[in-house]
Protein backbone atom coordinates (compact mmCIF):
# COMPACT_ATOMS: atom_id res chain seq x y z
CA UNK A 1 0.00 0.00 0.00
CA UNK A 2 2.16 2.79 1.23
CA UNK A 3 5.12 2.05 -0.94
CA UNK A 4 6.15 5.65 -1.02
CA UNK A 5 6.60 6.86 2.49
CA UNK A 6 3.83 9.07 3.74
CA UNK A 7 1.78 8.86 0.57
CA UNK A 8 -1.55 7.07 0.76
CA UNK A 9 -2.95 5.35 -2.26
CA UNK A 10 -5.99 7.17 -3.63
CA UNK A 11 -9.17 5.22 -3.02
CA UNK A 12 -11.12 5.23 -6.27
CA UNK A 13 -13.74 2.71 -5.21
CA UNK A 14 -17.29 3.86 -4.93
CA UNK A 15 -17.72 5.19 -1.40
CA UNK A 16 -19.96 3.24 0.95
CA UNK A 17 -23.18 4.84 1.95
CA UNK A 18 -26.72 5.51 0.86
CA UNK A 19 -25.72 6.39 -2.68
CA UNK A 20 -24.12 3.02 -3.33
CA UNK A 21 -26.97 1.22 -1.57
CA UNK A 22 -29.66 3.01 -3.53
CA UNK A 23 -27.81 2.34 -6.76
CA UNK A 24 -27.79 -1.38 -6.01
CA UNK A 25 -31.43 -1.44 -4.92
CA UNK A 26 -32.59 0.28 -8.09
CA UNK A 27 -30.42 -1.92 -10.29
CA UNK A 28 -31.93 -5.05 -8.77
CA UNK A 29 -35.43 -3.59 -8.99
CA UNK A 30 -34.93 -3.11 -12.70
CA UNK A 31 -33.75 -6.70 -13.15
CA UNK A 32 -36.76 -7.83 -11.12
CA UNK A 33 -39.14 -5.75 -13.23
CA UNK A 34 -37.66 -7.28 -16.36
CA UNK A 35 -38.17 -10.80 -15.00
CA UNK A 36 -41.72 -10.00 -13.87
CA UNK A 37 -42.54 -8.74 -17.36
CA UNK A 38 -41.09 -11.88 -18.91
CA UNK A 39 -43.02 -14.33 -16.71
CA UNK A 40 -46.51 -13.86 -18.21
CA UNK A 41 -45.03 -13.57 -21.69
CA UNK A 42 -43.15 -16.82 -21.22
CA UNK A 43 -46.19 -18.60 -19.80
CA UNK A 44 -48.42 -17.48 -22.66
CA UNK A 45 -45.89 -18.61 -25.22
CA UNK A 46 -45.09 -21.94 -23.54
CA UNK A 47 -48.76 -22.80 -22.94
CA UNK A 48 -49.79 -21.92 -26.46
CA UNK A 49 -46.96 -23.87 -28.04
CA UNK A 50 -47.49 -26.85 -25.75
CA UNK A 51 -51.21 -27.06 -26.43
CA UNK A 52 -51.21 -26.00 -30.05
CA UNK A 53 -48.14 -27.53 -31.66
CA UNK A 54 -49.52 -31.08 -31.91
CA UNK A 55 -52.45 -30.09 -34.07
CA UNK A 56 -50.51 -27.98 -36.58
CA UNK A 57 -50.26 -29.67 -39.97
CA UNK A 58 -50.81 -28.72 -43.59
CA UNK A 59 -54.33 -30.05 -43.29
CA UNK A 60 -54.98 -27.85 -40.23
CA UNK A 61 -53.76 -24.76 -42.05
CA UNK A 62 -55.87 -25.35 -45.15
CA UNK A 63 -58.95 -27.44 -44.36
CA UNK A 64 -62.40 -26.02 -43.69
CA UNK A 65 -63.62 -25.53 -40.16
CA UNK A 66 -65.63 -28.60 -39.02
CA UNK A 67 -68.48 -28.61 -36.50
CA UNK A 68 -67.31 -28.26 -32.91
CA UNK A 69 -68.12 -31.86 -31.97
CA UNK A 70 -65.63 -33.25 -34.50
CA UNK A 71 -62.37 -34.52 -32.98
CA UNK A 72 -59.13 -32.58 -33.36
CA UNK A 73 -57.60 -34.67 -36.14
CA UNK A 74 -60.32 -33.71 -38.63
CA UNK A 75 -60.73 -30.32 -40.31
CA UNK A 76 -58.70 -27.19 -39.70
CA UNK A 77 -58.61 -23.41 -39.69
CA UNK A 78 -58.10 -22.59 -43.35
CA UNK A 79 -60.99 -20.10 -43.70
CA UNK A 80 -59.86 -18.26 -40.56
CA UNK A 81 -56.29 -17.94 -41.80
CA UNK A 82 -57.45 -16.70 -45.20
CA UNK A 83 -59.91 -14.33 -43.53
CA UNK A 84 -57.34 -12.93 -41.14
CA UNK A 85 -54.88 -12.26 -43.95
CA UNK A 86 -57.55 -10.74 -46.22
CA UNK A 87 -59.10 -8.52 -43.58
CA UNK A 88 -55.83 -7.35 -42.07
CA UNK A 89 -54.35 -6.61 -45.48
CA UNK A 90 -57.41 -4.61 -46.46
CA UNK A 91 -57.34 -2.70 -43.17
CA UNK A 92 -53.63 -1.98 -43.67
CA UNK A 93 -54.20 -0.71 -47.20
CA UNK A 94 -56.83 1.69 -45.88
CA UNK A 95 -55.27 2.81 -42.61
CA UNK A 96 -51.51 3.02 -43.24
CA UNK A 97 -51.44 5.45 -46.20
CA UNK A 98 -54.17 7.56 -44.63
CA UNK A 99 -52.39 7.60 -41.29
CA UNK A 100 -49.02 8.51 -42.81
CA UNK A 101 -50.57 11.29 -44.89
CA UNK A 102 -52.40 12.55 -41.80
CA UNK A 103 -49.19 12.62 -39.80
CA UNK A 104 -47.41 14.44 -42.64
CA UNK A 105 -50.14 17.03 -42.57
CA UNK A 106 -49.91 17.39 -38.80
CA UNK A 107 -46.14 17.76 -38.69
CA UNK A 108 -45.14 19.31 -42.01
CA UNK A 109 -48.10 21.37 -43.09
CA UNK A 110 -50.44 21.97 -40.16
CA UNK A 111 -48.01 23.60 -37.80
CA UNK A 112 -49.94 25.16 -35.00
CA UNK A 113 -53.19 25.89 -36.81
CA UNK A 114 -56.53 24.94 -35.33
CA UNK A 115 -57.27 22.16 -37.81
CA UNK A 116 -54.00 20.35 -37.05
CA UNK A 117 -54.56 20.80 -33.32
CA UNK A 118 -58.08 19.39 -33.68
CA UNK A 119 -56.99 16.39 -35.76
CA UNK A 120 -54.11 15.68 -33.41
CA UNK A 121 -56.41 15.85 -30.40
CA UNK A 122 -59.05 13.56 -31.87
CA UNK A 123 -56.51 11.06 -33.11
CA UNK A 124 -55.19 10.84 -29.55
CA UNK A 125 -58.73 10.39 -28.26
CA UNK A 126 -59.28 7.67 -30.85
CA UNK A 127 -56.25 5.78 -29.51
CA UNK A 128 -58.11 5.38 -26.24
CA UNK A 129 -61.42 4.19 -27.70
CA UNK A 130 -62.03 0.54 -26.72
CA UNK A 131 -61.85 -1.75 -29.73
CA UNK A 132 -65.35 -3.11 -29.18
CA UNK A 133 -66.72 0.41 -29.59
CA UNK A 134 -65.06 0.52 -33.01
CA UNK A 135 -66.84 -2.72 -33.86
CA UNK A 136 -70.18 -1.34 -32.71
CA UNK A 137 -69.56 1.88 -34.62
CA UNK A 138 -68.95 0.03 -37.88
CA UNK A 139 -71.91 -2.23 -37.09
CA UNK A 140 -74.12 0.83 -36.79
CA UNK A 141 -72.94 2.75 -39.84
CA UNK A 142 -72.04 -0.08 -42.22
CA UNK A 143 -73.23 -3.55 -41.27
CA UNK A 144 -76.84 -2.46 -40.64
CA UNK A 145 -77.01 -1.11 -44.21
CA UNK A 146 -74.76 -3.44 -46.20
CA UNK A 147 -74.60 -6.62 -44.12
CA UNK A 148 -71.74 -8.56 -42.64
CA UNK A 149 -68.54 -8.77 -44.66
CA UNK A 150 -64.79 -8.96 -44.36
CA UNK A 151 -64.72 -5.38 -45.57
CA UNK A 152 -66.76 -4.26 -42.56
CA UNK A 153 -64.23 -5.98 -40.33
CA UNK A 154 -61.41 -4.28 -42.19
CA UNK A 155 -63.12 -0.92 -41.65
CA UNK A 156 -63.28 -1.57 -37.91
CA UNK A 157 -59.64 -2.69 -37.77
CA UNK A 158 -58.65 0.29 -39.91
CA UNK A 159 -60.30 2.67 -37.44
CA UNK A 160 -58.30 0.99 -34.73
CA UNK A 161 -55.01 1.22 -36.62
CA UNK A 162 -55.39 4.75 -37.86
CA UNK A 163 -54.55 6.62 -34.65
CA UNK A 164 -51.63 4.30 -33.94
CA UNK A 165 -50.16 4.95 -37.39
CA UNK A 166 -50.76 8.70 -37.09
CA UNK A 167 -49.15 8.94 -33.68
CA UNK A 168 -46.09 6.80 -34.45
CA UNK A 169 -45.47 8.46 -37.83
CA UNK A 170 -45.91 11.91 -36.30
CA UNK A 171 -43.31 11.15 -33.64
CA UNK A 172 -40.89 9.84 -36.28
CA UNK A 173 -41.34 12.94 -38.45
CA UNK A 174 -40.70 15.14 -35.46
CA UNK A 175 -37.35 13.43 -34.97
CA UNK A 176 -36.14 14.42 -38.45
CA UNK A 177 -33.71 17.28 -37.82
CA UNK A 178 -34.77 20.63 -39.20
CA UNK A 179 -31.27 21.02 -40.63
CA UNK A 180 -32.12 18.39 -43.24
CA UNK A 181 -35.26 20.26 -44.28
CA UNK A 182 -33.35 23.52 -44.51
CA UNK A 183 -30.61 21.86 -46.54
CA UNK A 184 -33.20 20.78 -49.04
CA UNK A 185 -35.03 24.11 -49.10
CA UNK A 186 -31.71 25.87 -49.69
CA UNK A 187 -31.36 23.94 -52.94
CA UNK A 188 -34.65 25.32 -54.13
CA UNK A 189 -36.91 22.40 -53.27
CA UNK A 190 -40.62 22.87 -52.79
CA UNK A 191 -42.28 21.74 -49.60
CA UNK A 192 -43.69 18.63 -51.26
CA UNK A 193 -40.22 17.75 -52.55
CA UNK A 194 -38.63 18.28 -49.18
CA UNK A 195 -41.22 16.02 -47.60
CA UNK A 196 -41.03 13.31 -50.24
CA UNK A 197 -37.30 13.19 -50.85
CA UNK A 198 -35.76 14.10 -47.51
CA UNK A 199 -38.15 13.93 -44.58
CA UNK A 200 -39.92 10.66 -45.43
CA UNK A 201 -36.76 8.74 -46.38
CA UNK A 202 -35.08 9.94 -43.20
CA UNK A 203 -38.01 8.72 -41.09
CA UNK A 204 -39.04 5.67 -43.11
CA UNK A 205 -37.52 3.11 -40.76
CA UNK A 206 -39.55 4.33 -37.81
CA UNK A 207 -42.66 4.80 -39.91
CA UNK A 208 -42.54 1.19 -41.14
CA UNK A 209 -41.97 -0.04 -37.59
CA UNK A 210 -44.95 1.94 -36.35
CA UNK A 211 -47.15 0.71 -39.18
CA UNK A 212 -46.12 -2.86 -38.50
CA UNK A 213 -46.93 -2.46 -34.82
CA UNK A 214 -50.36 -1.27 -35.82
CA UNK A 215 -50.77 -4.27 -38.14
CA UNK A 216 -49.67 -6.63 -35.39
CA UNK A 217 -52.16 -5.04 -33.07
CA UNK A 218 -54.97 -5.36 -35.62
CA UNK A 219 -54.16 -8.95 -36.56
CA UNK A 220 -54.98 -10.10 -33.05
CA UNK A 221 -58.13 -8.06 -32.45
CA UNK A 222 -61.33 -9.95 -31.75
CA UNK A 223 -63.79 -7.40 -30.47
CA UNK A 224 -64.10 -5.21 -33.59
CA UNK A 225 -64.75 -8.32 -35.67
CA UNK A 226 -67.51 -9.77 -33.48
CA UNK A 227 -70.21 -7.50 -34.91
CA UNK A 228 -68.78 -7.09 -38.36
CA UNK A 229 -67.77 -10.41 -39.90
CA UNK A 230 -69.42 -13.17 -37.80
CA UNK A 231 -67.84 -16.58 -38.42
CA UNK A 232 -68.09 -19.01 -41.33
CA UNK A 233 -66.85 -22.54 -41.86
CA UNK A 234 -65.70 -22.34 -45.47
CA UNK A 235 -63.34 -19.96 -47.20
CA UNK A 236 -65.07 -16.75 -48.30
CA UNK A 237 -62.86 -15.44 -51.06
CA UNK A 238 -64.98 -12.33 -51.55
CA UNK A 239 -63.89 -10.02 -48.81
CA UNK A 240 -66.49 -7.43 -49.80
CA UNK A 241 -69.63 -9.45 -49.26
CA UNK A 242 -70.95 -12.16 -47.02
CA UNK A 243 -69.81 -13.15 -43.54
CA UNK A 244 -66.19 -14.06 -43.10
CA UNK A 245 -64.09 -15.38 -40.27
CA UNK A 246 -60.71 -14.74 -38.70
CA UNK A 247 -58.35 -16.47 -36.33
CA UNK A 248 -59.19 -14.30 -33.31
CA UNK A 249 -62.94 -14.74 -33.88
CA UNK A 250 -62.42 -18.48 -34.24
CA UNK A 251 -60.31 -18.66 -31.09
CA UNK A 252 -63.08 -16.83 -29.25
CA UNK A 253 -65.78 -19.15 -30.61
CA UNK A 254 -63.83 -22.37 -30.03
CA UNK A 255 -62.74 -21.39 -26.53
CA UNK A 256 -66.41 -21.07 -25.59
CA UNK A 257 -67.08 -24.56 -26.86
CA UNK A 258 -67.22 -27.54 -24.45
CA UNK A 259 -65.84 -29.98 -27.04
CA UNK A 260 -62.24 -31.15 -26.78
CA UNK A 261 -61.68 -31.14 -30.56
CA UNK A 262 -62.89 -27.55 -30.90
CA UNK A 263 -60.69 -26.46 -28.00
CA UNK A 264 -57.65 -28.11 -29.55
CA UNK A 265 -58.36 -26.32 -32.82
CA UNK A 266 -58.62 -23.10 -30.82
CA UNK A 267 -55.14 -23.61 -29.39
CA UNK A 268 -53.82 -24.35 -32.84
CA UNK A 269 -55.41 -21.16 -34.13
CA UNK A 270 -53.81 -19.22 -31.25
CA UNK A 271 -50.38 -20.58 -32.10
CA UNK A 272 -50.89 -19.79 -35.80
CA UNK A 273 -51.85 -16.23 -34.89
CA UNK A 274 -48.76 -15.77 -32.72
CA UNK A 275 -46.57 -17.07 -35.53
CA UNK A 276 -48.20 -14.69 -38.03
CA UNK A 277 -47.61 -11.73 -35.69
CA UNK A 278 -44.05 -12.90 -35.10
CA UNK A 279 -43.32 -13.18 -38.81
CA UNK A 280 -44.75 -9.69 -39.36
CA UNK A 281 -42.39 -8.33 -36.70
CA UNK A 282 -39.38 -9.98 -38.31
CA UNK A 283 -40.39 -8.64 -41.72
CA UNK A 284 -40.74 -5.19 -40.16
CA UNK A 285 -37.20 -5.43 -38.77
CA UNK A 286 -35.83 -6.35 -42.17
CA UNK A 287 -37.69 -3.58 -43.93
CA UNK A 288 -36.53 -1.08 -41.33
CA UNK A 289 -32.92 -2.17 -41.72
CA UNK A 290 -33.17 -2.00 -45.50
CA UNK A 291 -34.67 1.49 -45.52
CA UNK A 292 -32.38 3.00 -42.95
CA UNK A 293 -29.09 1.74 -44.40
CA UNK A 294 -27.86 5.29 -44.92
CA UNK A 295 -28.39 6.42 -41.39
CA UNK A 296 -25.48 6.33 -39.03
CA UNK B 1 -38.57 47.84 -61.83
CA UNK B 2 -41.92 46.21 -62.38
CA UNK B 3 -40.31 44.41 -65.27
CA UNK B 4 -37.39 42.91 -63.39
CA UNK B 5 -39.58 41.74 -60.52
CA UNK B 6 -41.60 39.93 -63.08
CA UNK B 7 -38.44 38.30 -64.36
CA UNK B 8 -37.53 36.73 -61.05
CA UNK B 9 -41.00 35.38 -60.58
CA UNK B 10 -41.41 33.82 -63.98
CA UNK B 11 -38.12 32.94 -65.64
CA UNK B 12 -36.23 30.03 -64.13
CA UNK B 13 -32.89 30.93 -65.58
CA UNK B 14 -31.79 34.48 -64.93
CA UNK B 15 -28.92 35.32 -67.24
CA UNK B 16 -25.75 36.19 -65.42
CA UNK B 17 -24.53 39.63 -66.49
CA UNK B 18 -21.05 39.90 -67.87
CA UNK B 19 -18.38 40.21 -65.25
CA UNK B 20 -17.22 43.78 -65.26
CA UNK B 21 -13.62 44.85 -65.32
CA UNK B 22 -12.05 44.58 -61.92
CA UNK B 23 -12.60 47.71 -59.95
CA UNK B 24 -9.59 49.58 -58.75
CA UNK B 25 -9.00 48.72 -55.08
CA UNK B 26 -9.41 52.31 -53.98
CA UNK B 27 -12.93 52.80 -55.12
CA UNK B 28 -15.32 51.18 -52.72
CA UNK B 29 -18.59 51.22 -54.50
CA UNK B 30 -17.86 49.94 -57.97
CA UNK B 31 -18.64 46.69 -59.72
CA UNK B 32 -21.96 44.93 -60.01
CA UNK B 33 -24.15 44.81 -56.95
CA UNK B 34 -25.59 41.39 -56.34
CA UNK B 35 -27.55 42.47 -53.30
CA UNK B 36 -28.70 45.93 -52.45
CA UNK B 37 -29.96 45.77 -48.89
CA UNK B 38 -31.90 48.89 -48.07
CA UNK B 39 -32.94 49.74 -44.51
CA UNK B 40 -33.85 46.18 -43.62
CA UNK B 41 -35.26 45.25 -40.24
CA UNK B 42 -35.97 41.65 -39.35
CA UNK B 43 -38.53 40.53 -36.85
CA UNK B 44 -39.21 37.25 -35.10
CA UNK B 45 -42.86 37.81 -34.19
CA UNK B 46 -42.68 41.10 -32.28
CA UNK B 47 -38.98 40.88 -31.46
CA UNK B 48 -36.90 43.10 -33.72
CA UNK B 49 -33.70 41.10 -34.21
CA UNK B 50 -32.04 43.46 -36.69
CA UNK B 51 -32.67 47.14 -37.29
CA UNK B 52 -32.04 49.27 -40.35
CA UNK B 53 -29.31 47.38 -42.13
CA UNK B 54 -28.18 48.84 -45.46
CA UNK B 55 -25.33 47.44 -47.51
CA UNK B 56 -24.40 46.43 -51.02
CA UNK B 57 -22.84 43.07 -51.84
CA UNK B 58 -20.59 42.89 -54.85
CA UNK B 59 -20.27 40.29 -57.53
CA UNK B 60 -17.48 37.70 -57.42
CA UNK B 61 -16.31 38.86 -54.04
CA UNK B 62 -16.36 37.28 -50.62
CA UNK B 63 -18.23 39.40 -48.13
CA UNK B 64 -17.82 38.53 -44.46
CA UNK B 65 -20.33 39.30 -41.70
CA UNK B 66 -18.65 39.52 -38.31
CA UNK B 67 -19.84 40.55 -34.88
CA UNK B 68 -20.66 39.25 -31.42
CA UNK B 69 -23.30 36.57 -30.82
CA UNK B 70 -26.88 37.73 -31.14
CA UNK B 71 -26.06 40.68 -33.36
CA UNK B 72 -28.13 39.42 -36.27
CA UNK B 73 -25.47 38.36 -38.78
CA UNK B 74 -27.12 35.04 -39.45
CA UNK B 75 -30.56 36.63 -39.56
CA UNK B 76 -29.45 39.06 -42.26
CA UNK B 77 -27.77 36.24 -44.17
CA UNK B 78 -30.93 34.14 -44.06
CA UNK B 79 -33.04 36.99 -45.38
CA UNK B 80 -30.86 37.02 -48.50
CA UNK B 81 -32.34 33.77 -49.81
CA UNK B 82 -35.61 33.94 -47.89
CA UNK B 83 -34.60 31.12 -45.61
CA UNK B 84 -36.20 33.00 -42.74
CA UNK B 85 -39.57 32.46 -44.37
CA UNK B 86 -39.42 28.98 -42.88
CA UNK B 87 -39.45 30.28 -39.33
CA UNK B 88 -43.01 30.96 -38.16
CA UNK B 89 -43.46 34.60 -37.25
CA UNK B 90 -40.36 35.86 -39.03
CA UNK B 91 -40.84 38.86 -41.30
CA UNK B 92 -38.83 41.57 -42.93
CA UNK B 93 -39.25 45.30 -43.36
CA UNK B 94 -37.34 47.30 -45.92
CA UNK B 95 -36.18 46.22 -49.30
CA UNK B 96 -33.59 43.74 -50.55
CA UNK B 97 -32.79 43.87 -54.23
CA UNK B 98 -31.11 40.93 -55.88
CA UNK B 99 -29.71 41.93 -59.27
CA UNK B 100 -32.26 44.71 -59.33
CA UNK B 101 -35.28 42.59 -58.43
CA UNK B 102 -36.97 42.99 -55.10
CA UNK B 103 -36.63 39.70 -53.17
CA UNK B 104 -39.64 40.32 -50.99
CA UNK B 105 -42.05 41.43 -53.69
CA UNK B 106 -45.37 39.65 -53.48
CA UNK B 107 -45.06 37.60 -56.64
CA UNK B 108 -41.52 36.36 -55.96
CA UNK B 109 -41.30 32.64 -55.33
CA UNK B 110 -38.88 31.73 -52.53
CA UNK B 111 -38.22 28.48 -54.40
CA UNK B 112 -36.95 30.38 -57.45
CA UNK B 113 -34.87 32.61 -55.18
CA UNK B 114 -33.21 29.67 -53.43
CA UNK B 115 -32.38 27.97 -56.70
CA UNK B 116 -30.12 30.92 -57.48
CA UNK B 117 -28.95 31.69 -53.99
CA UNK B 118 -27.64 28.57 -52.27
CA UNK B 119 -26.73 28.15 -48.64
CA UNK B 120 -24.21 26.19 -46.59
CA UNK B 121 -25.08 25.77 -42.94
CA UNK B 122 -23.19 25.93 -39.70
CA UNK B 123 -23.47 22.23 -39.01
CA UNK B 124 -22.81 19.92 -41.94
CA UNK B 125 -26.21 18.51 -42.84
CA UNK B 126 -25.75 15.79 -45.46
CA UNK B 127 -28.96 13.97 -46.29
CA UNK B 128 -29.22 10.35 -45.16
CA UNK B 129 -28.48 9.24 -48.71
CA UNK B 130 -25.38 8.13 -50.58
CA UNK B 131 -22.65 10.64 -51.39
CA UNK B 132 -23.69 10.52 -55.03
CA UNK B 133 -27.36 11.08 -54.26
CA UNK B 134 -26.51 13.95 -51.95
CA UNK B 135 -24.79 15.84 -54.74
CA UNK B 136 -27.29 14.80 -57.41
CA UNK B 137 -30.19 15.88 -55.21
CA UNK B 138 -30.32 19.48 -56.39
CA UNK B 139 -30.05 18.73 -60.13
CA UNK B 140 -32.65 15.99 -59.74
CA UNK B 141 -35.24 18.22 -58.10
CA UNK B 142 -34.62 20.64 -60.92
CA UNK B 143 -35.62 17.93 -63.37
CA UNK B 144 -32.27 16.50 -64.49
CA UNK B 145 -32.79 12.79 -65.24
CA UNK B 146 -29.96 12.11 -67.70
CA UNK B 147 -27.59 9.62 -66.04
CA UNK B 148 -24.47 10.69 -67.91
CA UNK B 149 -25.16 14.33 -67.22
CA UNK B 150 -25.77 13.65 -63.54
CA UNK B 151 -22.49 11.73 -63.32
CA UNK B 152 -20.73 14.66 -64.87
CA UNK B 153 -22.37 17.17 -62.52
CA UNK B 154 -21.53 15.04 -59.47
CA UNK B 155 -17.91 14.72 -60.47
CA UNK B 156 -17.57 18.40 -61.32
CA UNK B 157 -19.21 19.50 -58.07
CA UNK B 158 -17.16 17.13 -55.93
CA UNK B 159 -13.99 18.29 -57.68
CA UNK B 160 -15.13 21.87 -57.16
CA UNK B 161 -15.50 21.19 -53.46
CA UNK B 162 -12.07 19.47 -53.34
CA UNK B 163 -13.65 16.22 -52.21
CA UNK B 164 -13.52 14.10 -55.35
CA UNK B 165 -10.21 12.34 -54.67
CA UNK B 166 -11.31 11.32 -51.19
CA UNK B 167 -14.69 9.87 -52.14
CA UNK B 168 -14.50 8.83 -55.79
CA UNK B 169 -14.23 5.16 -54.84
CA UNK B 170 -17.18 5.20 -52.47
CA UNK B 171 -19.81 7.37 -54.10
CA UNK B 172 -22.47 4.84 -53.09
CA UNK B 173 -21.51 4.99 -49.42
CA UNK B 174 -23.63 6.97 -46.97
CA UNK B 175 -23.03 10.69 -46.79
CA UNK B 176 -23.35 10.39 -43.03
CA UNK B 177 -20.18 8.31 -42.80
CA UNK B 178 -17.93 11.23 -43.73
CA UNK B 179 -15.86 13.18 -41.23
CA UNK B 180 -17.03 16.66 -40.26
CA UNK B 181 -14.79 18.45 -42.75
CA UNK B 182 -15.65 16.07 -45.56
CA UNK B 183 -19.35 16.33 -44.77
CA UNK B 184 -19.16 20.12 -44.94
CA UNK B 185 -17.38 19.94 -48.30
CA UNK B 186 -20.07 17.50 -49.43
CA UNK B 187 -22.66 20.12 -48.48
CA UNK B 188 -20.72 22.71 -50.47
CA UNK B 189 -20.56 20.32 -53.44
CA UNK B 190 -24.32 19.81 -53.10
CA UNK B 191 -24.82 23.56 -53.23
CA UNK B 192 -22.47 23.98 -56.21
CA UNK B 193 -24.28 21.22 -58.10
CA UNK B 194 -27.27 23.45 -58.77
CA UNK B 195 -24.91 26.11 -60.12
CA UNK B 196 -26.11 28.94 -57.97
CA UNK B 197 -25.30 32.56 -58.53
CA UNK B 198 -24.59 33.26 -54.87
CA UNK B 199 -23.44 30.98 -52.07
CA UNK B 200 -24.38 32.02 -48.55
CA UNK B 201 -22.31 30.42 -45.80
CA UNK B 202 -23.41 30.48 -42.20
CA UNK B 203 -20.29 29.87 -40.09
CA UNK B 204 -19.31 26.97 -42.33
CA UNK B 205 -16.13 26.18 -40.41
CA UNK B 206 -17.24 26.54 -36.82
CA UNK B 207 -17.56 22.78 -36.37
CA UNK B 208 -14.32 21.95 -38.16
CA UNK B 209 -10.67 21.55 -37.23
CA UNK B 210 -8.01 23.95 -38.60
CA UNK B 211 -7.00 21.67 -41.47
CA UNK B 212 -10.55 21.20 -42.71
CA UNK B 213 -11.09 24.94 -42.21
CA UNK B 214 -8.05 25.66 -44.34
CA UNK B 215 -9.35 23.38 -47.08
CA UNK B 216 -12.69 25.16 -47.13
CA UNK B 217 -11.09 28.59 -47.12
CA UNK B 218 -8.88 27.65 -50.08
CA UNK B 219 -11.98 26.36 -51.77
CA UNK B 220 -13.83 29.63 -51.22
CA UNK B 221 -11.02 31.66 -52.74
CA UNK B 222 -10.92 29.27 -55.66
CA UNK B 223 -14.61 29.43 -56.50
CA UNK B 224 -15.17 33.14 -55.98
CA UNK B 225 -14.33 33.87 -59.58
CA UNK B 226 -17.55 32.06 -60.49
CA UNK B 227 -19.73 32.72 -57.49
CA UNK B 228 -20.49 35.52 -55.11
CA UNK B 229 -20.00 34.42 -51.53
CA UNK B 230 -21.38 35.86 -48.32
CA UNK B 231 -20.01 34.28 -45.18
CA UNK B 232 -20.94 34.69 -41.55
CA UNK B 233 -18.03 33.97 -39.27
CA UNK B 234 -17.11 34.23 -35.62
CA UNK B 235 -13.49 33.91 -36.53
CA UNK B 236 -11.96 37.27 -37.34
CA UNK B 237 -8.79 35.70 -38.71
CA UNK B 238 -10.97 33.84 -41.15
CA UNK B 239 -12.57 37.07 -42.27
CA UNK B 240 -9.16 38.67 -42.86
CA UNK B 241 -7.92 35.58 -44.66
CA UNK B 242 -10.73 35.12 -47.14
CA UNK B 243 -12.95 38.13 -47.47
CA UNK B 244 -12.78 41.18 -49.70
CA UNK B 245 -15.28 43.16 -47.71
CA UNK B 246 -16.38 42.95 -44.13
CA UNK B 247 -19.54 44.07 -42.42
CA UNK B 248 -19.33 44.47 -38.67
CA UNK B 249 -22.58 44.05 -36.75
CA UNK B 250 -23.14 44.77 -33.12
CA UNK B 251 -25.86 44.60 -30.51
CA UNK B 252 -27.62 47.80 -29.60
CA UNK B 253 -29.16 47.76 -26.15
CA UNK B 254 -32.00 50.02 -25.20
CA UNK B 255 -31.71 50.43 -21.45
CA UNK B 256 -35.13 52.05 -21.03
CA UNK B 257 -37.23 49.32 -22.60
CA UNK B 258 -34.63 46.59 -21.90
CA UNK B 259 -34.62 45.43 -25.49
CA UNK B 260 -31.75 44.62 -27.77
CA UNK B 261 -31.42 44.58 -31.50
CA UNK B 262 -28.68 43.98 -34.04
CA UNK B 263 -27.31 46.84 -36.09
CA UNK B 264 -24.77 47.19 -38.86
CA UNK B 265 -21.97 49.28 -37.41
CA UNK B 266 -19.48 49.50 -40.22
CA UNK B 267 -19.06 48.09 -43.70
CA UNK B 268 -15.97 48.42 -45.81
CA UNK B 269 -13.03 46.66 -47.39
CA UNK B 270 -11.70 43.99 -45.08
CA UNK B 271 -8.31 45.66 -44.80
CA UNK B 272 -9.88 48.96 -43.81
CA UNK B 273 -12.18 47.35 -41.23
CA UNK B 274 -9.33 45.57 -39.52
CA UNK B 275 -6.55 48.10 -39.89
CA UNK B 276 -8.30 51.42 -39.89
CA UNK B 277 -11.78 51.03 -38.39
CA UNK B 278 -13.69 54.28 -38.34
CA UNK B 279 -16.11 53.35 -35.59
CA UNK B 280 -14.83 52.91 -32.02
CA UNK B 281 -17.06 49.82 -31.58
CA UNK B 282 -15.47 48.16 -34.60
CA UNK B 283 -12.07 49.01 -33.27
CA UNK B 284 -12.89 47.55 -29.86
CA UNK B 285 -14.15 44.35 -31.48
CA UNK B 286 -11.40 43.73 -34.01
CA UNK B 287 -8.67 44.43 -31.49
CA UNK B 288 -10.29 41.92 -29.14
CA UNK B 289 -11.36 44.34 -26.44
CA UNK B 290 -15.02 43.53 -26.76
CA UNK B 291 -17.26 40.69 -27.84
Amino acid sequence: MAAIAGQQQTDLREPKGWRRTSNRIVTWLMVLAFVVVLIPLGFVLVTTVAKGISIISWQFLTADIPPNVVPANIGGMGPAIVGTIEITALATIMAVPLGILGAIYLNEYGGKNWLAALIGFFSDVMTGVPSIIMGLFIFAIWVLHFGFSGFAGALALGCLMLPIVIRSTYEMLRLVPNALREGSYALGATKARVTMTVVLPAAIGGIVSGAMLAVARAVGETAPLLFTILTVTTVNKNVFSGPNTSLPSQIFANANSPFVGAQARGWGAALTLIVIAFVLMIVARFITARFSRFSR
Amino acid sequence: MEQSEQDVATSTQLPKPQVQATASPDTFDTGTHIFDVDKVSCYYSSFRAVTDVSLKIHENEITAFIGPSGCGKTTVLRTLNRMNDLIPGAHVEGDIRYRGASLYAKEVSPIAVRRRIGMVFQKPNPFPKSIYDNVAYGPRINGERNKAKLNEIVERSLRGAALWDEVKDRLKASGLGLSGGQAQRLCIARTLAVEPDVVLMDEPCSALDPIATGAIEDLMKEIKSRYTIVIVTHNMQQATRVSDRTAFYSVLRNEESDTRTGVLVEYGRTQQIFEDPHDPRTQAYVTGRMG
